[in-house]
């Protein structure tokens, strides 16, 4: 393995001092000169008409600089396919916004949100996915009968997958020894529940120059997908640093066009922040997901067929339903090497706060319904589910049909040793009993373990691009529209510029994320800042060393490959004595530009594997996580603290814990949220760790360079259906209703009265 | 005889902050601290204190955690009215700005990358020195039971205990 001076290694992030000082500037710590404070009037019915609405007097508050109602509220759309309007006659949700205010205090802002008289007609309400597509259930939006989401044939080019069909399911189920049917869900619709709420600042300057500031994952794509539908022709979108997002704070037009409507009434800069409950009553949760399957399997555990339903509930809007769709039909055939297919999704709008975009993005939704379903299967034939994932899992030269519709073929690794090794490291042969066996019992404690297994194809996605400045004082400035949302991958491609010029790592830095400034950048999503990004800024850093060993090559009297570069030097191969700055060749008055584009590539699925070890109190019905072991391959370290921390990610973000107390519920007799505030919605404390471990291998990639991939993303999503597992042998009856909360796991021992649980 | 005409006295209140005193008027005004404002909002308003966070406004998650006469506190459930007369310390007032220096708990912070988006460090670098103040070494428990009310969604926290132990045992604690 290569030794590098700066990959791999342990280098201190380059936004440390800033972070632990206090100094970094989150979103809702800028102001700007003359700025106005945004507030929401939300609605506290789930499905109404607004009859009347009077702003009279919250206009007359001093202090109040502008009101919008959908009466006077631009007419501008969102959503996939366009069908949310910014303010509308009609709320869909409890928290659905009525009005917008913008005021000279945020407590002027409330006060005024107070004033605003509106008078509702009441709309039955639907809550749940299939009554939801029932004939006579309540229609949410008139371009969507029967509350059915169109299928989406553009998004990812013009045969976007939206479902996984194919072979002969019919040959397959005859083919079976056995068939499982079965119904799994994952609705318990966990908030990502990142620690800073949403938040934006908009400004107009003349009709059509716009700049925002945002807390977003991929502040660029603002730019391209908003710009146009606010009638703005000169966008500037400034990325701050996420106080996290996990996927949710990326495309987020939710606080985006409110403030720049305010903004442009109000003829000043707005800031919208969320407060919390707003943030976890009215902003983006993940997708509900509920599968009617049906699975033909071998004695062997060879799976024949595979069909089913796959219903996706969206609540009161669709963000990027689709896309997701897309991809977790995608990051189902990694997982299940199956000939024949008939996997259909549908997708429906419900009266509740809307489902976005969450990391493990469709795929996690996807699996967490589907391996228990799966599982059956392996539990009647006695298959060890490891077993299962290391003969099924996508390896080279195997080919699977990706988002955009297209079949691609394996070109990654085989990630059998990192499955082993994980086994290994926990114990897996020990503490393995069989389906629905403890592993030991103690009085009133039986533990159980569990596993699941995710990837993505998606490392590769999209396109990126990056420039590299180099300057003749021996510093190189990286151009990328990369956002910092709290992986270190600004920092890691510093790293990698780093290495390439043989810089020191505080000669190399990245612009702000200023879509004026920068090339076109999707943003770090889907794991693929390593390879996606990375590839980009490489191959900018490699363009301008190239540049420079031109004009130096003409200095020294040799040809530019001759040439090597350390330090901000130039030297010939094999004579370090004799070193040139690049200033000699470059001279005071030149800089020179590299510039690099990643094109997408499908062919490299990444993996992540994760066992569980839980402890369930059969008196108490209390579920304890005792360890985790997570299995990966990254092909090659960039950071190592960076890369840890994404693995212990697994918990939290509306991941493992998902499985075990965290869910949003839901009242559907008043179609409210009743645990909108950080008491009432479940988290886990430092008190409360698990033991965690992981297995990194390192077997190199045909990515890029530095033969990485990334990971991140899809940490926690192969363990909310892991921790189903490990509970279910634990207690030795299946459970398949996320999250274990100790009623259910009392009611599954038969120590309760099976109380109908209301809500969700 | 003619009275000078008096403005009614202004009511004010006097905040330590990392050592300096503030002096404000109370009241409704733009500029005025209001009875109704937390210390948070006061910190990060009127200071410009902003690197001590708000996310819930509750209690909850220990985002806004500062030092009141040396104890670990949360900043938005304190009234900035009940605070005068105390000695308040933000993340902005640890280590030594004149000097240029950091706190060798902000420093091994830094060796461990023990954050990933950093929202909540601040919060849980205060609550980790109000710990050191009082328990120079802790054992990796009672760290964990410190912090607990430190709400981290990233799961940085394997890695904050890890940078709390190395200064906890290298003694470097006053």
């Amino acid at each position: 393995m290569t030794d590098y001076r700066f990959i791999g290694k342990s280098t201190p992030r380059k936004d440390a001092l800033d972070i632990v000082t206090g100094r970094t500037k989150f979103i809702n710590d800028l102001t700007i000169p003359n700025m106005l404070y945004g507030k929401v009037l939300r609605s506290p019915l789930p499905h109404a008409l607004i009859k009347s609405i009077d702003t009279t007097e919250a206009l007359r508050l001093p202090g109040v600089k502008a009101v919008l109602t959908y009466q006077n509220a631009p007419e501008w759309m969102a959503g996939f396919p366009l069908h949310v309007r910014i303010l509308d006659n009609k709320v869909r949700y409890v928290g659905d916004e009525v009005a917008l205010v913008a005021a000279e205090t945020e407590d002027i802002g409330e006060e005024a949100l107070g004033l605003i008289k509106v008078e509702y007609e009441p709309l039955p309400a639907v809550y749940d996915v299939e009554e939801a597509m029932q004939p006579d259930a309540p229609q949410l939006y008139e371009q969507f009968p029967g509350n059915l989401l169109p299928r989406e044939r553009r998004m990812f080019g013009p045969q976007t997958l939206q479902e996984v069909v194919f072979g002969d399911v019919d040959q397959g189920f005859a083919e079976a020894d056995f068939i499982i049917e079965g119904t799994c869900a994952y609705e318990n619709i966990p908030n990502p529940l990142p620690p800073e709420p949403p938040g934006v600042i908009a400004s107009w300057e003349g009709t059509d120059n716009l700049t925002v500031w945002s807390a977003s994952q991929g502040p660029h794509m603002f730019k391209v997908t908003l710009q146009r539908r606010m009638g703005a022709t000169n966008m500037q979108s400034i990325g701050s640093p996420v106080g996290a997002s996990y996927g949710s704070k990326y495309m987020s037009w939710q606080y985006v066009l409110p403030a720049s409507a305010l903004a442009k009434a109000a003829g000043r800069p707005v800031k919208l922040c969320y407060g919390k409950t707003e943030h976890l009553a009215a902003f983006t949760v993940r997708l509900g997901s509920r599968i009617h399957g049906k699975v033909g399997m071998k004695k062997d555990g060879t799976v024949t067929a595979l069909s089913g339903d796959w219903l996706l509930n969206t609540g009161a809007f669709s963000e990027i339903t689709q896309g997701m769709v897309a991809v977790g039909c995608g990051e189902a055939q990694l997982m299940i090497r199956c000939p024949n297919w008939d996997l259909k999704p549908k997708m429906a709008c419900t009266n509740r706060t809307a489902s976005g975009q969450v990391r493990g993005f469709g795929g996690q939704e996807l699996k967490c319904a589907l391996t228990p379903i799966l599982t059956m299967g392996l539990e009647k034939a006695g298959i060890d589910p490891v077993d299962f994932f290391k003969k099924n899992y996508v390896k080279p030269g195997e080919g699977y049909y990706w988002r955009d519709g297209n079949w691609w073929v394996c070109n990654g690794i085989d990630y059998t040793a990192a499955m082993e090794k994980g086994a290994e490291t926990f114990g897996w042969q020990e503490k393995w009993q069989g389906w629905l066996k403890p592993t030991s019992v103690k009085g009133a404690k039986r533990r159980g373990v569990g596993v699941g297994v995710h990837g993505n194809a998606d490392v590769g996605e999209d396109i990126s691009e990056a420039f590299v400045r180099l300057d003749s004082n021996g510093t190189a400035t990286i151009y990328s529209g990369l956002a910092e949302h709290g992986t270190g991958q600004r920092s890691n491609i510093c790293k990698m510029v780093a290495e390439i010029l043989q810089l020191p790592l505080e000669r190399v830095s990245v612009t702000p994320a200023d879509s004026r400034v920068n090339p076109f950048e999707i943003g770090p999503v889907g794991s693929r800042g390593t390879y996606a990004i990375g590839s980009a800024v490489i191959a900018a850093a490699e363009d301008a060393k190239k540049q420079l060993f031109e004009l130096m090559a003409a200095k020294l009297n040799v040809k530019p490959e001759d040439l090597k570069t350390e330090d901000g030097t130039v030297f010939v191969k094999g004579q370090t004595g004799t070193r040139l700055p690049w200033i000699k060749g470059m001279g005071y008055d030149r800089t020179l530009m590299g510039h690099g584009r990643f094109e997408p590539d499908f062919t490299l699925p990444n993996f992540m594997m994760i066992f569980t070890e839980v402890e369930v109190d059969t008196e108490t019905g209390k579920v304890d996580l005792i360890r985790v072991v997570g299995a990966t391959d990254v092909g090659q370290v960039i950071d190592p603290p960076s890369l840890t921390n994404q693995l212990n990610g697994c918990l939290g973000s509306a991941g493992i814990d998902s499985a075990l107390f965290e869910e949003t519920v839901f009242d559907t007799r008043l179609g409210r949220i009743m645990n909108p505030n950080m008491i009432d919605y479940k988290w886990r404390t430092f008190a409360e760790l698990p033991e965690m471990e992981h297995v990194i291998h390192e077997t190199p990639f045909p990515s890029h360079r530095f033969h990485a991939i990334g990971v991140g993303e899809i940490t926690p999503s192969p363990g909310p259906s892991a921790v189903l597992m490990a509970v279910s042998n634990a207690i030795g009856v299946r459970m398949a209703d996320y999250p274990l909360t100790p009623d259910k796991v009392l009611s599954a021992l038969g120590k309760t009265v099976n109380a109908e649980r209301r809500g969700r | 005889m003619t009275t000078t005409k008096q403005n009614p006295p202004h009511h004010t209140l006097t905040l330590t902050v990392n050592g300096e005193n503030h002096s404000f008027v109370l009241g409704e005004g733009t500029h005025e601290v209001s009875p109704s404002h937390t210390l948070a909002h006061t910190l990060r308003e009127r200071l410009g204190l902003t690197g001590t966070k708000i996310s819930c406004d509750h209690g909850a998650c220990g985002c806004c955690t500062v030092l009141m006469d040396g104890k670990a506190v949360l900043s938005c459930l304190l009234l900035t009215v009940e605070c005068a007369g105390k000695e308040i310390t933000t993340i902005e007032g640890l280590g030594d700005p004149v000097a240029g220096t950091i706190d060798p708990l902000q420093q091994s912070f830094i060796d461990h990358t023990a954050f990933q988006c950093g929202f909540c460090t601040p919060g849980i670098i205060m609550s980790a020195k109000a710990l050191l103040k009082v328990t120079p070494s802790p054992n990796r428990i009672e760290v964990k039971e410190a912090l607990a009310g430190n709400f981290c969604r990233c799961n940085s926290h394997y890695h904050v205990l890890d940078a709390v132990m190395a200064v906890a045992k290298k003694g470097e604690h006053q």
